[in-house]
């Protein structure tokens, strides 16, 4: 028997289920993109497992041909706490939306963050409620007009990535549904980082929330209100990267390159900083006072729940043997009745 | 480990009393240590060979105002020669450490009781706080009793006066002094106290001599004093042959888990909240990690259980274990274990309800929220323990339901049971029933897996991540028969509520018929289920005693009913059911059997004392 691998291709991860997304929905791109990046991972599919709640991203078990649980609202992190903790030889995919990741589950996800297990979350945010048909959700911008709220969203928005970053997430990324050359590469790092990956995609509901993200996505403006994270780089962005973040005091400010300023002033990325000042820093560039960021704003290597569990029991088992029961039930005060 | 070698009798000077059995409680603050006092009292007397149980009583403020009637925390202990089911009606002594602890449990002694007070505590600002406006010492109210007046605060300060001790820590030792006259009074010996002592304050050794000094000076002083004139002695009780261990609700129920792990080869899982009176189970787990246990203290309820429905995908024996108030935020989760079809137990230690209610009184009031909390056609197989020991046996036998049929089961147990104790005859594991599980087989043949195909018990196949070529997808929403795929069909959805059901109910086949204590025809039956067991089963032999044709049947399987009940019933011409709780089993029994039940209902946060039923059995059977 060869014990290696068999060549596995992305239609090798595609179930028999039919695809039910509206026309033109975002998560057709992220779907594709995970089909194309899992046979690069090196991981057979019966090693995987996708857990989901409840909302249009949500389906998205359904549709690969991997372990899965198409679960209820709000609870797949901690479905996916209870699995890997159980199974860590299992690579666990998390997909949940704003609703269902940040209002309904916002308090599984933060622990599962806090808890760093090496599970992957990706957070599809398409500022809707799109399976309910249409109302404001938990990052709607103030002054939404939706059916809940047909004079304006009066509640302050989240912005998920700070979140992730305020649970002391040690991998926090953003891509975007239409930008494959990006979405896969970060699914990828996601996927590959040791601890919980939270990816943020900002997809596009063409239903309920057409064009929420065109600023980012639009040819012509994209260059000037993204801007790529490159470790190690200096932020720099625009068509011409004439552009560039600098920091004043404690805030970043926009600056233009050239008049005397140059690649030295500009603020550097670093990835790996051991503090998440600098990752909460770039969370909070929003459009349109700043370029809002894509890629990796966070990676670091922390203990992991799922690990450390294995490692006391390890330890438990070295300091005090394999538990035997006869011993336990008979342990302590005893007597015998003749 | 230690035997019964430590007996230790009178010096003979005093008259000693034989007694059959006797009912003691302890009762002070909830800061004077009587939880302890109870539980170290329970285990020698365990160890003496009487047969024990228990009720520890305490209010849920963690420190209650000091010296208020809402801090007052009892441990009661029934102990005898005989075979006893509850811990005792009423009091034969009580121990009261302050006003307010004699005034809320006073009623309880019987006339003639023993009552022994700290006198030292009944000072004006004492005597204020529990409402009293004379001294109950001084202005003849305890002319029914044997009272006692021992200046206990004093006679510890004097045990430990050379050690150096601040006053503080000096009174602290208090409840030792209080046991050692008790320990005198029954002849008990002071040497597994002391052993504990040194175990528990072993790195302090003035604490260990000052406990060990009070302990030792509470004893002296009951041997000494003339003002007892007398001792008494309950003998061993004729129990089964063995080796016995005391042990309480919680315990049990965590120790049966484990050996359910064991018995089916399935590494043990614990999602769980913390909650009165369920946490115990949580400290009990997490202390055994050296058995490969996992605990998980979730971030609420809701991820206590489904962190245990992704451990039971992954192939776990997973578990959550929680209360009421729990249990009803699980109610969501509770719906997708069953639609799921995965093995896993939830346990409620039931609690006062409704809402925050009792949390650490005892009550029977979450069958229907066991039974019917959920949204849809969700029926699930309720199982109940009915006494501290009997846990270890529940704990395995939901578990093997729950495998033989992949479906959640819930597990009721009681604030009463899981706090109570009593002599456990100690399990030998080597003997216990295993517990077979299969899981398929991987293939590669590229034939499609069918995660819901059933066989014929229609429990479906529990395929693990992990198996090559079993992959498959499961959810909340209803699916297609066989495949496991997402189906609207209305024929499909009907089909699929039905084979739930029936899967439920064929658990009645596989579990043993009904029991009956007594006669299988007669007058009355007394039907119960869980921490009831032991006051309706005394109350029936005594009814027995007494004459009447009178029989128990004590249910230990609510959802399915075995089999026989219903025949059972119609047997009697009367079926009483007694229940802590406004009538729930008695509903369920009426709506499934159309029976004329008669019904007996306590909802005050307290067990049942053997007199209540015995009294209503007299009532309609005379």
């Amino acid at each position: 028997m060869s014990t290696e691998l068999p060549v596995l291709t992305p239609a090798d991860f595609a179930s028999d289920q039919d695809i039910r997304w509206c026309p033109g929905c975002g998560d057709y791109a992220i779907l594709a993109q995970m089909k194309k990046i899992m046979p690069t991972l090196g991981i057979p599919r019966e090693k995987v497992c996708f857990i989901s709640g409840i909302g249009c991203s949500s389906r998205f078990p359904y549709y690969m041909n991997t372990y899965g649980i198409h679960s209820i609202h709000g609870r797949a992190p901690a479905i996916a706490t209870g699995l890997k903790a159980a199974r860590p030889d299992m690579t666990v995919f998390v997909i949940t939306g704003d609703g269902d990741g940040l209002s309904i589950g916002g308090n599984h996800l933060m622990h599962a963050i806090r808890r760093n297990l090496d599970i992957n979350i990706i957070l599809f945010n398409n500022r809707i409620y799109g399976l309910t048909k249409g109302q404001y959700s938990p990052t709607s911008p103030l002054g939404k007009v939706t059916k809940s709220t047909p004079m304006g969203a009066i509640d302050n928005p989240l912005h998920p990535l700070s979140i992730a970053i305020g649970c002391e997430a040690t991998f926090v990324a953003r891509t975007i549904d239409v930008h494959i050359k990006h979405l896969g590469p970060v699914l990828k790092r996601a996927a590959e980082h040791r601890g919980t990956a939270f990816v943020e995609v900002y997809q596009n509901c063409n239903v309920f929330n057409d064009g929420a993200f065109s600023y980012a996505t639009d040819r012509d403006t994209k260059a000037d209100t993204l801007i790529e994270l490159e470790h190690g780089k200096p932020l720099l962005f625009g068509k011409e990267r004439n552009k560039g973040i600098r920091l004043n005091g404690l805030d970043p400010e926009v600056v233009e390159m050239g008049k005397g300023i140059n690649e030295d002033d500009l603020l550097f990325h670093d990835e790996k900083a051991n503090e998440p000042s600098l990752a909460y820093l770039l969370s909070r560039m929003r459009y349109p006072e700043f370029p809002e960021p894509i890629g990796v704003l966070r990676a670091v290597d922390r203990p992991k729940y799922d690990h450390e569990l294995s490692r006391q029991i390890e330890i438990a088992r070295q300091e005090k043997g394999e538990g035997d029961l006869n011993e336990l039930f008979n342990s302590g005060e005893t007597w015998t009745v003749q | 480990m230690s035997t019964s070698t430590d007996h230790e009798v009178n010096d003979g000077v005093k008259e000693v009393i034989e007694l059959e059995e006797a009912t003691i409680r302890f009762a002070g603050d909830s800061g004077d240590g009587m939880q302890l006092a109870g539980t170290q009292f329970s285990n020698t007397s365990a160890l003496a060979g009487n047969d024990v149980a228990t009720f520890p009583d305490f209010p849920a403020e963690i420190r209650a105002p000091r010296g208020t009637l809402a801090g007052v925390s009892g441990f009661q202990i029934h102990f005898a020669s005989t075979d006893i089911f509850t811990p005792g009606d009423s009091l034969d002594a009580l121990v009261a450490m302050n006003p307010a602890a004699l005034k809320t449990n006073l009623a309880d002694l019987e006339p003639g009781g023993i009552l022994i007070i700290n006198t030292d505590a009944f000072n004006k600002k004492g005597l204020a706080q529990a409402g009293y406006e004379v001294s109950p010492v001084e202005d003849g109210s305890f002319s029914d009793f044997n009272v006692f007046e021992v200046p206990m605060t004093k006679l510890t300060r004097n045990a430990v006066e050379d050690l150096g001790l601040s006053q503080k820590v000096a009174d602290r030792c208090r409840n030792f002094l209080a046991m050692g006259l008790v320990y005198w009074l029954y002849g008990r010996s002071l040497a597994p106290t002391l052993r504990y002592i040194e175990a528990k304050f072993g790195g302090r050794p003035e604490i260990v001599e000052a406990n060990s000094r009070a302990l030792k000076a509470g004893r002296n002083y009951g041997e000494t004093t003339d003002a007892f004139v007398s001792s008494y002695h309950v003998d061993r009780a004729k129990l089964a042959p063995g080796e016995y261990r005391n042990i309480t609700g919680n315990e049990a129920l965590a120790w049966g888990l484990m050996a359910a792990s064991k018995l089916s080869g399935k590494e043990l899982f614990l999602g769980s909240y913390p909650i009165t009176p369920a946490s115990d189970i949580l400290h009990e787990l997490s202390k055994y990690k050296h058995f490969g246990i996992k605990t998980f203290q979730a971030e609420d309820e809701i991820a206590a259980l489904t962190s245990a429905i992704g451990a039971a995908f992954g192939g776990s024996m997973a578990i959550t274990a929680s209360s009421g108030p729990g249990i009803a935020l699980k109610g969501e989760a509770l719906g997708l274990g069953m639609m799921l079809e995965l093995p896993m137990l939830i346990i409620n230690i039931q609690r006062g309800g409704p809402s925050t209610g009792l949390p650490t009184k005892t009550e029977q009031s979450d069958l229907f929220q066991a039974m019917y909390g959920r949204n849809g056609e969700s029926p699930l197989p309720i199982i109940a323990a009915r006494s501290p020991g009997d846990c270890f046996d529940v704990a395995q036998e939901a578990w093997r339901i729950s495998t033989r049929f992949m479906v959640p089961v819930l597990l009721l147990s009681d604030g009463y049971i899981a706090s109570g104790s009593e002599p456990w005859n100690i399990a030998d594991f080597d003997t216990l029933a295993k517990i077979p599980i299969e899981h398929p087989a991987g293939r590669d043949n590229g034939e499609p897996f069918l995660p819901y195909e059933r066989n014929r018990r229609l429990a479906r196949p529990w395929a693990l991540p992990g198996t090559p070529g079993l992959m498959h997808r499961v959810g909340g929403l209803e699916k297609e028969d066989g495949t496991g795929n997402v189906s609207y069909d209305p024929d499909n959805h009907a089909k699929m509520c039905a084979i739930r059901a029936r899967k439920v109910e064929l658990i009645a086949d596989d579990v043993p018929p009904q029991e009956v204590m007594g006669e299988e025809t007669g007058e009355l039956l007394v039907l119960s289920w869980g921490g009831t067991y032991g006051a309706c089963l005394s109350a029936v032999r005594a009814a027995q005693a007494e004459g009447f044709a009178v029989s128990h049947v004590h249910l230990r399987y609510l959802n399915p009913f075995p089999k026989n009940l219903g025949a059972l019933l119609q047997n009697f011409k009367h079926v009483l059911v007694p229940e802590l709780n406004l009538g729930q089993l008695d509903t369920m029994i009426r709506a499934k059997y159309l029976v004329d039940t008669l019904r007996l209902s306590k909802v005050q946060g307290k067990p049942f004392v053997i007199a209540e039923i015995l009294h209503k059995i007299r009532e309609i059977l005379s």
